[in-house]
């Protein structure tokens, strides 16, 4: 599948531009791209909690909080999200890469 | 008369006491500062200790003598903040009614929350430089170090000074050389970042410093374990990095009354604050200066001084009744030490990344270049710290905007997106 068919557009690094068009169809392209072909309740869980402390706080949250908040420790998210809970769970997520700590 | 307590005797809450010390007379505001000690430590000279550049009883002087007069210092552990009371518990029992609140409590280091960090090989082979102590024995530890492998970690963002574990491998690449045993030392630099820094142009020019220096870059490394016994860092994703030595810049919190206190702070004892005013977002009457404070700008020496003029122009705005005024725009500005007696200079604010170029303006101190003059500078610093920014005053020529004038701007493709 490619963008066109995923019918969004996505920056330079993969991330969706508009978090508004997503949908769990494009959540799931988004994570086969990324290397993870089925989508767990767990992953669910992170991608869903991703979504909504986005939205309520304007960035996503970095994986030292997702591992305090979201009720999945910071070891089994590296589980689910081997290459970096952060960023991979974001992008699948469609929401921007959490804002770097400068 | 408005009671204004301030939480926190360091860089931030010294300079914001003694500038709205100087805004109010005595009859129209009493102005408390709070801290659990009266050890005032200069936290950029703790970088040269380990390197024996500088001692501890050099950069740690009283909190009380910072302050002006018309200042009441008292020295006591916080317990909490009832944001409803507009009360200050402090350990002992005693309360301090408040009218403005200022918080200021800064930044501490959590290496709890890293597994085996604390344990085996802890002040042995396993070292911070972020503290007095640890700095101290690694000082000792470095003098004894006759040669293999030695790591600096960052476990993870945010920290103090992101530059200062950079800064410490290019010191530690001049101490070994100036010892001649530079060819029996390997250097790593670890890094849970996808370069040396944040901001990409930066980050490109302080990538090939390491190259040239030979210190080897890890990037995207995660710590989840450090194994003392055994020398290795283990990542969360399973990879190692060996080490006779490591060098650790643990997790960063906010001050821990700001957990004990509901409503107050962040899921990491930060406290939320709008990033302009510095009017916290939990209570009109509670600002926020330096590291305790959320906003996206580096946990810096030179931040604190920048929030400043807003913070205590907003406290006079708010007392007032008026409305506060944006004025913060994230101005950062650091000497970064290169070794060999050079130092590098960045300026940054929210919008602008780290430019090349020079400053405040065309005709000044080289930026993002390495110079004997930006020495001079950082080694200056110290005067101007105790002496000129914890009174409150402004530097002369450095204002608190971040300027333009004198940088090289790059093109839109090249900067960064955040």
């Amino acid at each position: 599948m490619t963008t066109e068919t995923l019918n969004v557009e996505l920056n330079d690094e993969g991330f969706l531009v508009n978090p508004k068009q997503w949908n769990d169809e494009i959540a799931a392209e988004l994570a086969r791209r990324e290397g993870i072909d089925d989508l767990t309740d767990a992953h669910w869980t992170v991608i869903r909690f991703m979504r909504s402390e986005y939205f309520e706080k304007g960035t996503g949250p970095t994986v030292r909080i997702l591992g305090k908040t979201s009720g999945v420790g910071v070891r089994e998210l590296y589980k689910l999200f081997p290459k970096g809970p952060a960023k991979v769970a974001a992008k699948i997520a469609g929401i921007p890469k959490p804002r770097g700590c400068i | 008369m408005t009671k204004i307590v301030i939480l926190g005797g360091g860089t931030g809450g010294t300079l914001v006491a003694n500038r709205l010390r100087r805004l109010y007379s005595e009859a129209d505001a009493e102005i408390v500062v709070v801290d659990q000690d009266d050890h005032h430590v200069y936290q950029p000279g703790l970088l040269f200790v380990p390197f024996g550049l500088s001692r501890v009883e050099e950069i740690v002087r009283p909190r009380a003598r910072q302050l002006h007069s018309g200042i009441s210092f008292k020295e006591g552990a916080i317990e909490s903040v009832d944001i409803e009371a507009r009360l200050v518990h402090l350990s002992d029992d005693a309360t301090l009614p408040y009218d403005v609140l200022v918080l200021a409590t800064g930044a501490v280091l959590a290496p709890e929350e890293t597994e085996g960090l604390l344990e085996a090989g802890w002040m042995e082979r396993v070292f911070t430089f972020y503290e007095p102590e640890s700095a101290t024995a690694l000082e000792k530890a470095l003098r004894d170090f006759k040669g293999g492998r030695i790591v600096v970690n960052v476990i993870d963002m945010p920290i103090k000074c992101p530059v200062a574990p950079l800064e410490f491998c290019f010191l530690a690449d001049w101490y070994f050389t100036e010892r001649g045993i530079r060819d029996k030392v390997q250097l790593t630099y670890a890094t849970p970042l996808d370069g040396a820094f944040t901001k990409p142009v930066a980050s490109k020019q302080l990538g090939s410093m390491l190259a040239e220096k030979g210190v080897e870059l890890v990037t995207e490394f995660n710590t989840g374990e450090v194994d003392g016994a055994n020398g290795k860092l283990i990542a969360y994703d399973g990879t190692e990095v060996q080490f006779d030595l490591a060098v650790v810049i643990p997790l960063h919190s906010g001050a821990a009354y700001v957990g004990r206190s509901p409503g107050l702070g962040d899921e990491l004892n930060f406290v939320p604050t709008d990033e302009r005013t510095l009017q916290s977002k939990v209570a009109p009457n509670i600002f926020v200066i330096g590291d305790a404070a959320n906003v996206p700008a580096s946990k810096a020496g030179s931040v604190t001084h920048f929030e400043g003029e807003t913070l205590v122009e907003n406290v006079k705005g708010f007392v007032a009744g008026e409305a506060l005024i944006p004025g913060f725009d994230g101005h950062a500005n650091c000497f970064i030490e290169s070794g060999f007696h050079k130092a590098l200079l960045i300026d940054f604010n929210y919008d602008t990344e780290p430019l090349s170029g020079h400053y405040p303006a065309a005709i000044g101190l080289p930026l993002l270049k390495e110079s004997r003059l930006n020495h001079l500078g950082k080694l200056m610093f110290q005067w101007f710290y105790w002496h000129s920014l914890l009174p409150g005053r402004d530097i002369p020529g450095i204002g608190s905007d971040m300027p333009v004038a004198g940088k090289t701007q790059v093109k839109k493709s090249e900067r960064s997106a955040s």
